[in-house]
């Protein structure tokens, strides 16, 4: 890649900082070169952000089907899967994977549900209410 | 608690740290190709089974932490590295560390990193930046992705420090200790082994999925995926790989334009033409690489979605593949006389 072929299109996060780009300069000689972003990569973020929001919305359909509890939603807005959550709650992976049954999430205590409530930075109600407004 | 430090921005965060670490210890010489180079970073993988983000996993370039280990091996710098059990343990050692003044490299995950843009932070622990001090209860952190120095407070550094789920930092952090001099036949040594093992790596892995091989090989899985996945989920796929490919950190082109800048410096230390040819070759990779991420666009941006779409995709990568392959026969002609 030439120097002056280092792509300049403004991304999100050439917005916030530069990126570092090897390059070649006239005698061919490597150099680097700062890039804004570029389309296709940024198109590539898009579509990594569109597949987050369907997985989102899935999420919630089910909770409302009773198909899944609560956490399923939260755990896919805040782009988890069950060892991170895991990780983050201290709970082992199969529990997260009972406690994603609604009829668990059910019977869950209230200390169990406050570190959920906590690691997703939510108050407890918030997994009765919020996914039906 | 300052420790005098210049901050130095990178294409990736890890050469970015070696650098800067490096030359906070009076090693100067090491640039981040040469880093790169000497760390044997380049490499290939797909790996089908194991799922980031929801997408397969592809690397570009080696494991997490070994560009920093290699190259200080390389050069008989002794490296500390330390993971923790407890929070408040990390936050003391790291006290210490700035107190005796030595800046230290920390791995973090992402998602909780402040000033990073929001459409950046997913679940990736495997980032690196510096600590170098504290002012005013915030520390100071050199991210080599930044073009300027940050600030964290003590809370959000412990939360990126103890980010959770896959290759999860565990409060890792790591500094190299001052030791001999370095001199230009240390370095021609180790960009000889670099490449060397970079040659194994890329040549002599065994199974399909690594190396020159597994770049054919997703060129192949690539030609079925329309049919085995469909069109949309292929195209989330192919915008996985174009993601590990170009996002923050690669230098653009997978990393195959730093390695290119790596065989022209290492030129400048052993003057043998091979070098300077497989750079050239390593250039024309990295366009291709471009090119190819280029035409990975048209399918997932819906432009492009026929099965002569497909193919296409994987003949560029079936060619890269190809031009690496000899790339790295190339390299292993040289006759090197340390």
């Amino acid at each position: 890649m030439k120097k002056e072929e280092v792509p300049q299109d403004l991304g999100s996060l050439g917005k916030i900082t530069k990126e570092v780009c090897y390059a070649t300069d006239d005698s061919g000689k490597y150099t680097t070169e700062l890039s804004q972003g570029w389309d296709v990569k940024a198109g590539a973020l898009d579509v990594a952000w569109q597949n987050i929001e369907e997985r989102i919305a899935a999420a919630r359909e089910k909770v409302l089907r009773q198909e899944a509890s609560p956490l399923l939603y939260f755990m896919e807005l805040k782009l988890m899967d069950i060892g991170v959550l895991a990780g983050y709650t201290g709970f082992w992976k199969w529990q997260v994977r009972r406690h994603l049954r609604p009829g668990v999430f059910k019977k869950l205590s209230a200390r169990k549900l406050r570190r959920y409530a906590e690691v997703f930075d939510v108050s407890v109600n918030d997994f009765f209410t919020l996914i039906r407004t | 608690m300052k420790i005098d430090f210049e901050h130095i921005q990178a294409a990736h965060c890890e050469n970015g740290v070696t650098v800067s670490l490096l030359k906070n210890i009076g090693v100067g010489k090491i640039t981040e190709p040469l880093a790169f180079g000497i760390g044997s970073g380049l490499f290939f993988a797909y790996i089908p089974l194991l799922k980031v983000n929801n997408g397969p996993a592809f690397a570009f370039r080696t494991m997490p932490g070994l560009i920093f280990k290699r190259t200080c091996h390389a050069l008989g710098i002794t490296v500390r590295r330390k993971k923790f059990r407890t929070k408040k343990k990390a936050q003391e050692f790291l006290a210490a560390c700035l107190d005796s003044g030595h800046a230290v490299g920390c791995q973090v995950g992402v998602y909780y990193l402040p000033y990073f843009p929001k459409e950046y932070r997913f679940h990736f622990n495997a980032h690196n930046l510096i600590v170098y001090g504290k002012a005013e209860g915030r520390y100071l952190i050199s991210d080599p992705i930044m073009e300027k120095p940050e600030t964290l407070s003590e809370y959000e550094l412990e939360r990126v420090r103890f980010a959770r789920g896959v290759l999860s930092p565990r409060g890792q952090v790591y500094y190299p200790v001052a030791g001999r001099p370095i001199t230009d036949a240390m370095i021609q040594k180790g960009i000889k082994n670099g490449i060397t093992r970079n040659i194994r790596d890329m040549l002599h892995i065994p199974g399909p999925i690594a190396g020159v091989r597994g770049i054919r090989y997703t060129g192949q899985r690539i030609k079925k995926w329309r049919d085995s996945l469909g069109v949309k989920k292929a195209g989330l796929y192919l915008a996985q790989l174009v993601r590990m490919q170009e996002e923050i950190g690669t230098g653009g082109g997978g990393f195959r334009y730093i390695y290119a800048a790596f065989l022209q410096e290492a030129y400048g230390y052993y003057p043998d033409n091979i070098l300077a040819e497989v750079s050239a070759s390593f250039t024309r990779s990295g366009d291709l690489w471009r090119t190819a991420a280029v035409q990975a666009a048209g399918i997932y941006k819906g432009r492009l979605g026929s099965q002569n779409d497909f193919n296409q995709m994987g003949d560029y990568l079936q060619e890269i593949s190809e031009l690496e392959k000899q790339s790295f026969i190339a390299l292993s002609k040289i006759k090197w006389k340390l």
